[in-house]
């Protein structure tokens, strides 16, 4: 009764603010894990389809590479394939064979995949994606994980895998107010992994999931052990305040010295604008994002991770073109365009998620394990790691794989998390 | 869908190419969508692409009569899209920080699809002469009124973005008919209005390299065939990179530019901005340092980063989406104090905006205009440095509307321009002051080149 009696008092707060009371805020206070199917109706998809193949084009860039963005003569193919020959009920299974669950934490329903190992003692894994990501970049790591043996690893490296997705992207709900930032979305999965029962687990984070692992590790919840990142918050505050011109610090070693050069030229060649324009204006982006499909596909592919995507033509290449358009599809189905932009609106002046300052890397002292993928956006130098992060137990430097790690190289990523990992795996 | 005998269409270069010949006088004629190189998958495209023009030919110089006429197809088309819109959900701020407004933008694409005509703001536009040129390769739609009074002093007036050709017809009576409107028969102006390459009825170039410079040489060029040996021009937007070029360019016949965006941030200022020492700032350049401050801050200048850095990346939605086109442009600073029609006294009145953005819709050009911010990637528009105004040479006026983002002290503008012949702080008005204060706008040019005259 006393519960109705708050609910109550919550509905005439919210409808005098004249917001509409979602269903999930009037679950705020059930904490139970639901079972959760994907379940697309086919409106949606005959939708998707009638837009895609009614897309009007704009005339061709006047480069002849992909400096203005993605190409007319590749973007119109991948379109009229995801209008025609595309099938989403194939992903749609995919996901609806894997344990799928919601649960309403802080007022949004969370939406997350939990995939047991058959090996008893598997350390608990929670693995946060990124923009313009989801739980479908991480699909491919999530057996390499669970089932070690099967890959060529060993039953003591086999991991729990929990995989959620961002408030305000796929299958979670989307905040109605502000303040959805890495530290409370960090909250969130540290509250999610002790609902799943989990006394000692790690995190793993690439693109917005390294602040979102950042943060837990800062917020040390009770049953972290520690984290590993894929795009770390260590550049330097010395060389970040140089990063946009003025003389580079005094010492830098060569590596560092490329490092600051390859930054500098990603922000003159316009690399970041995408970052500064979801940073700035969430909402302007999204309506033409959120009304046209091929519109959302380009502004996605503007994203530094698919700067070596073939769209299709290499059939060796992960992720494939059904895969890329799985993503996208996702994002259009669930009409997350516009609330996944708003991360970044959330992230504020904190600025660029690589630097070691705004992310309070100092206040970190739990492990914290790093693999660097040649091909990322940011190619993190050692001694700029051990900087940032005082308890660095892991550091490795790869050879093949960029921006969508996971995506990529899902049997190299679950081998960096096997070893990264292997001296967190018991309670201390 | 196949139109047979359509016929005035505003369709561009896309059979310029085959029907020069046929068409050194007279309106344009629609040819039959069949023959017609559409890069949409839609027939109701009014838009037609065509191959590059053959540079080799000698340049066709004459001037053809223009007139604007959608295809019902499109216009339809548009509504049908329009009424289509997908949203998103809300903000989750109560103010415009994270963008447009969903509220805002849902009303007036309500506003578009149900009590909105084109065709009226095709009139608005038909009733003064248009015409066609071709310069430099590229077809340049422009307005050309002459005043009744034979004194009056030619006028070349650029647009920038998101704005047009629209944004100006309400100055086309005060200026040219001044008496009318409370002025002097000898502060009459003959008046020429293009639209930008990649702009409006204008061609939109196939290859890079249409910066300032390169508009700024066509516009010279299009005064000459004109056959006006004494002008002046005047710009706002781009349209102020635009003349400050034709300034330094100094064309035959050039006496004059006006600017109200005028490329005036110091060395020191600029350096600021990139992180350098403070300089010592009077109190009203540290107001306006200040104000440019908080506005970077803000965000204000995301959209300008974009488009310089990826045109094509956000052009894509916006050309398949008008709700798209509208929310992505209603972002502009320009409309931080538009009333979305809501005032009933303010201007530009919602059809005004509607007519100016459906412009860009139907003429298929959100990323070919876009591609201007590319193009001037690295030079910015006001920066006096960037702009090179050591090197012009010409009288230069200029208007400081109060409520634009960018309030230019004089102490810098008389640093920028060393011949600056007017300087004047109104006292309303704000990024696009021609379309809101048109009677204002005029006066302030009749002021700036009295003496030019």
């Amino acid at each position: 009764m006393k519960l109705k009696k708050l609910q109550l008092a919550g509905w005439i707060a919210a409808l005098c603010a004249g917001l509409f009371v979602s269903a999930a805020g009037q679950a705020a206070e059930d904490r139970s894990i639901r079972p959760f199917t994907v379940q697309v109706p086919q409106a949606a998809l005959d939708d998707l389809r009638r837009r895609l193949n009614a897309t009007r084009w704009p005339d061709k860039e006047t480069v002849a590479d992909a400096s203005q963005g993605a190409q007319l003569a590749k973007l119109q193919p991948l379109v009229r394939y995801w209008g025609s020959g595309y099938d989403w009920r194939k992903v749609e299974a995919k996901l609806n064979a894997l344990p799928q669950f919601k649960t309403n934490i802080d007022g949004v329903d969370i939406h997350f995949l939990h995939v047991r190992s058959r090996h008893k003692d598997a350390l608990p894994v929670i693995i946060t994606h990124g923009w313009p990501g989801s739980v479908i970049e991480l699909l491919k790591v999530i057996e390499p994980l669970t089932n070690p043996t099967a890959f060529g690893g060993r039953a003591e490296d086999a991991f729990d895998v929990v995989i959620p997705s961002l408030p305000g992207y796929g299958f979670s709900g989307k905040p109605a107010s502000a303040g959805w930032n890495p530290e409370r979305i960090a909250q969130a999965w540290g509250e999610l992994m002790t609902r799943l029962g989990y006394a000692h687990y790690v995190a793993q984070g690439g693109d917005w999931g390294a602040p979102v692992s950042n943060a837990m590790a800062r917020q040390a919840p009770l049953g972290l052990a520690g984290i590993h990142l894929n795009l770390p918050a260590t550049v330097p505050p010395e060389v970040a305040a140089v990063l946009g011109g003025g003389p580079a610090p005094a010492g830098l070693t060569a590596k560092e010295a490329a490092v600051l050069e390859a930054l500098r030229k990603y922000g003159m060649t316009g690399g970041s604008a995408y970052y500064a324009m979801m940073n700035a204006r969430p909402q302007t982006v999204g309506y033409g994002a959120t009304d046209s499909p091929a519109g959302m596909a380009a502004w996605m592919l503007v994203h530094p991770g698919f700067k070596d995507w073939s769209y299709g033509a290499d059939p060796a290449q992960s992720p494939t073109r059904d895969d890329v358009l799985d993503n996208f599809t996702l994002y259009w189905l669930t009409n997350t365009a516009t609330s996944s932009a708003r991360l970044y609106w959330e992230n504020g002046a904190r600025g660029s998620v690589i630097l070691a300052a705004p992310q309070k890397t100092g206040e970190i002292s739990l492990p914290v394990a790093i693999t660097a993928f040649p091909e990322d956006v940011y190619l993190p130098p050692e001694t700029w790691s051990r900087r940032a992060y005082r308890n660095l137990i892991y550091f490795n430097e790869v050879d093949r794989g960029g921006h969508f790690a996971a995506w990529e190289q899902p049997g190299l990523f679950a081998a960096e998390l096997r070893a990264a990992f292997k001296s967190l795996r018991h309670a201390h | 869908m196949t139109p047979t005998k359509p016929k005035f269409p505003m369709t561009r270069r896309g059979f310029i190419a085959r029907s020069i010949a046929a068409l050194s006088a007279g309106p344009f004629v629609f040819p039959s969508l069949t023959h017609a190189k559409t890069m949409t998958t839609s027939d109701t495209d009014a838009v037609l692409i065509a191959a590059a023009p053959d540079s080799r030919q000698a340049e066709d110089r004459s001037i053809r009569p223009f007139t604007a006429r959608a295809p019902k197809a499109a216009v339809d088309d548009l509504r049908r899209r329009l009424a289509a819109t997908r949203w998103p959900d809300r903000e989750t701020v109560a103010d415009g920080s994270q963008g447009t407004q969903l509220a805002k933008v849902q009303d007036l694409v309500r506003y578009w699809v149900t009590d909105y005509d084109w065709r009226k703001g095709e009139a608005k536009l038909n009733a003064f002469p248009q015409f066609m040129t071709r310069i430099d390769g590229l077809d340049i739609h422009f307005i050309h009124v002459r005043s009744r009074h034979a004194n009056a002093t030619p006028l070349i007036i650029a647009h920038g973005w998101p704005g047009s050709v629209f944004e100006q017809i309400k100055l086309i009576g005060p200026l040219t008919d001044p008496t009318s409107h409370g002025g002097r028969a000898e502060d009459a102006f003959h008046i020429v209005i293009p639209s930008l390459p990649g702009f409006g009825f204008s061609a939109q170039p196939t290859e890079g390299g249409w910066g300032l410079e390169r508009i700024g040489q066509a516009f010279g060029v299009l005064m000459t065939r004109l056959g006006y040996t004494r002008y002046v021009a005047q710009g706002g937007d781009w349209g102020a990179g635009v003349v400050q070029a034709m300034g330094r360019q100094a064309p035959a016949g050039l006496l004059a530019i006006h600017s109200n965006l005028p490329a005036t941030i110091p060395p020191e200022v600029e350096a600021l901005f990139h992180g350098g020492p403070a300089p010592k700032l009077s109190e009203k350049e540290g107001a306006t340092v200040g104000g440019l401050g908080a506005f970077a801050k803000s965000g204000g200048l995301a959209y300008i980063v974009t488009m310089g850095a990826r045109p094509q990346a956000i052009g894509y939605g916006l050309t398949d989406s008008p709700a798209g086109l509208a929310g992505w442009m209603l972002q502009h600073s320009g409309f931080a104090q538009w009333s979305y029609g809501q005032n009933p006294e303010q201007s530009p009145t919602r059809d005004d905006v509607l007519d100016n953005f459906t412009l860009y819709w139907l003429t298929n050009s959100a990323a070919s205009s876009a591609r201007i911010y590319w193009e001037n990637r690295e030079r910015d528009l006001i920066s006096a440095t960037a702009q090179k105004t050591a090197e012009i040479s010409v009288p230069v006026a200029i208007t400081v509307f109060p409520e634009e983002v960018y309030r230019v002290p004089e102490t810098w503008a008389r640093r920028a321009f060393s011949n600056l012949v007017y300087f004047h702080e109104a006292d309303r008005g704000g990024h696009f002051a021609a379309w809101e204060y048109p009677e204002l706008f005029a006066a302030e040019l009749r002021a700036a080149f009295k003496d030019i005259r």
